[in-house]
């Protein structure tokens, strides 16, 4: 199971997260945390429970994913919820599990002593990708994203996409002709 | 209401496809009193649950059995199991279309005698005239209630029309407005006028697009001689031995085989599948398939020279706001060899879903300069370009060899390779398209690489001589006289413009011909 779980902020007692916390630094990304089993952003007041990757791996995953389709005003938890599905799909099937670890693994090795996370800048973390986006690993992880990232109704606002309209009415008084600027 | 007939009912009608072709056929035939079965291989989702999501719609109304792809356009890397945008359902791809409905002209009939030969491209001149036409695609736009015909006036303008016609005014195009649109801009024929709600690819919620799932098919149902027969994939196509056809066979609901008995059979299965069916229906007596002593079935494949620029600017748009492709350019629909190619093209608004345009911007794009281009996305304006693209004979349908589906029919196989002139025509369109958006002010444009095919074309086409195509000017197969072709696939060439219209004005004529050849007793 993978649940993506939101915290209130200052709630300290919630099972699971526990004070015995791994801080990792996510490059020039928001501070991720691993803890036990799941990766925790604790300023932002969620995490993500992993049960068939290791937590490492998710927040590795994470960046990667941000550094694929990286957009400034979209929070870590859209990309965590965008790549949860490769822990879900792992859990089922060992070959994914695989593909993915292994993935991840050599994605770090490629990155020097400190892993794909320790390299702080994204252009550095881009060229690494950049030696790998030919695999099936990486084209997994990118093909995923456009609907896992792109379909998530909550990120529509940010992009200024208004989504269903029907029930509004449409857009006849909702400004389809407004645009004033030509 | 809807008459249930018997399998063994050899009196009726089958028609293959629900759609554009078939919808519009099976109902002007049961007008006329003709018994009418329609095969459609989806189910039957009615207005109400059309879905504003384009996902989500996608799983609802599209085709996705599996394809596979050849040659050298970019949908074969991009999409290689989705080589078209096409519908499953009952309606067909007039519930998906964006209701652009522009009738052909004059020298898109006689394009081998306008053009001449072009190495390459297999261009022939439609047994049929403009002329022969017209009153044909009249009747059509009347029962289409398309804008700007017919007294009908054309839709308001939204954002990205207003975007598009400022461009067109700085580049000094003449012919821009808001097209001719199968989408009533009042209320009419029972149905709504348009809502500007957008989503019009994803089904109209409001019934204002034309399309026979609401504005056809329950008018031949009420006749009481047209019966569809939603989740009924046909498979093969049966004769006897002088050669007739018969009956259809078709996986039903449950998938097991059933055979339906007819007079005449009517094939509108879309570009893809009605040359599939043709070549499953082999037999010892017509072993390349049915239909097919010219070898033609499957060839020429045609889908449209297309292709999109998007373009932000430092304003905002919200081009997704209202009727997607209500807006058009004609000026370069001409043919004018000085450009550097045949034939010609047009410039309509498009506008795609933030989740549409994270998959076909850029397929396979990553990085910055993806990103950034979708950061901007409420500052966007889109245009489609669409274009005649030249037939080939080598562009084409074909069993596959091994792979089949649930029934055991062999998947289609689409090849197409871009001719030359295909290449420089959407060049021309991709400079244009860009100029027009930079002159209003644009900071960025994309030439955006065609998306799967939405208009398929060709594949059985219409020709004088036998030896040339497969059916004659009436849509009768050359072969068979009982059966017919009803869907775009007997386009002998494309023309620059959206398909609908005048595949519904040939199923238009094609029923009076029909009709006629019963009464006659001569089919």
């Amino acid at each position: 199971m993978v649940t993506i779980y939101e915290r209130k902020l200052g709630f300290e007692g919630k099972p699971g997260l526990s004070r015995r916390e791994l801080l990792k630094r996510g490059g020039a990304s928001a501070l991720l945390v691993i803890s036990g089993s799941a990766v925790i952003s604790p300023e932002h007041a969620w995490g993500l429970e992993t049960s068939a990757l290791k937590p490492e791996t998710m927040a590795t995953l994470i960046q990667m994913a941000r550094d694929i389709y990286p957009h400034d005003q979209v929070p870590d938890k859209y990309y965590a919820i965008a790549v949860k599905a490769h822990d879900e799909q792992a859990g089922k099937d060992p070959a994914h599990k695989d593909l993915i670890e292994k993935g991840i693994a050599d994605l770090d090795v490629k990155s020097g002593k400190d892993g794909y996370t320790g390299l702080g800048w994204e252009e550095q973390r881009v060229a690494v990708l950049k030696q790998i986006e030919g695999t099936p690993f990486f084209q997994a992880v990118r093909g995923g994203l456009v609907v896992g990232l792109y379909n998530q109704k909550e990120v529509w606002p940010i992009f200024g996409y208004e989504g269903e309209s029907y029930s509004k009415g449409g857009y006849i008084a909702r400004g389809f002709d407004d645009i004033e600027w030509l | 209401m809807a008459a249930p007939f018997d399998l063994k009912n050899d009196g009726v009608v089958v028609i293959i496809g629900s759609g554009a072709g078939g919808g519009t056929l099976g109902n002007e035939l049961a007008q006329k009193g003709v018994d009418v079965v329609i095969l459609e291989a989806g189910a039957r989702h009615e207005y109400e649950d059309f879905i504003n999501d384009e996902w989500d719609s996608f799983a609802q109304l599209a085709w996705t059995d599996k394809r596979t792809t050849s040659g050298d356009w970019r949908v074969a890397k991009d999409f290689p199991n989705l080589p078209a945008w096409i519908v499953k359902s009952v309606g067909g791809s007039t519930t998906h279309w964006a209701g652009a409905s522009l009738r052909l002209q004059e020298h898109e009939f006689k394009t081998l005698s306008t053009y001449g030969k072009l190495e390459g491209a297999t261009l022939l001149d439609w047994p049929i005239t403009l002329a022969e036409m017209e009153p044909y695609y009249a009747k059509a736009e009347a029962k289409m209630g398309v804008t700007g015909t017919n007294d009908w006036p054309r839709l308001p303008g939204n954002n990205n029309f207003k975007v598009l016609k400022a461009g067109a005014d700085k580049l000094g195009y003449k012919e821009c407005h808001t097209g001719n649109m199968a989408i009533n801009s009042v209320d009419r024929d029972d149905r709504n006028s348009c809502q500007q709600t957008g989503f019009c690819f994803q089904g109209c919620k409001w019934r204002a697009k034309w399309s026979t799932l609401y504005a056809e098919i329950p008018k031949g149902e009420a006749t009481g001689h047209l019966e569809v027969r939603p989740n009924a994939m046909a498979i093969k196509i049966n004769h006897d031995a002088s050669g007739k056809v018969t009956g259809v066979v078709y996986a039903d609901k449950d998938g097991k085989l059933q055979e339906q008995k007819a007079r005449i059979v009517a094939v509108a299965g879309n570009s893809i599948e009605s040359p599939r069916l043709l070549l499953n229906s082999a037999s010892s007596k017509f072993p390349d398939g049915l239909a097919n002593s010219s070898g033609q079935v499957g060839k020429n494949y045609m889908r449209h020279t297309t292709g999109s620029v998007y373009a932000i600017f430092d304003k905002p748009v919200h081009m997704y706001r209202g009727t997607t492709m209500a807006g058009i350019i004609r000026d370069e629909a001409r043919h004018d060899p000085s450009r550097g190619f045949v034939g010609g093209y047009e410039f309509e608004t498009l506008s795609l879903g933030l989740p549409f345009m994270a998959a076909f911007l850029d397929p396979g794009g990553w990085g910055r300069s993806f990103t950034t281009a979708l950061d901007h996305y409420d500052h966007m304006a889109g245009l489609w370009i669409v274009g005649e693209d030249m037939p080939r004979a080598e562009n084409r349908i074909t069993l596959h060899a091994d792979m089949k589906d649930e029934h055991g029919m062999p998947i289609a196989d689409v090849h197409f390779d871009d001719h030359a002139n295909d290449t420089a025509m959407r060049n021309h369109a991709y400079k244009q398209g860009s100029a027009l958006y930079a002159a209003v002010g644009a900071t960025r444009t994309f030439p955006t690489p065609p998306y799967p095919s939405t208009h398929n074309l060709g594949t059985n086409r219409m020709s004088e001589k036998a030896a040339d195509g497969v059916v004659n000017k009436h849509g009768q197969s050359h072969d068979i006289k009982n059966l017919f072709v009803s869907d775009g696939s007997q386009f002998t060439t494309g023309g620059a413009e959206n398909p609908t219209l005048t595949i519904v004005s040939l199923a238009i004529r094609q029923a009076e011909y029909i009709a006629g050849q019963m009464s006659a007793k001569s089919i």
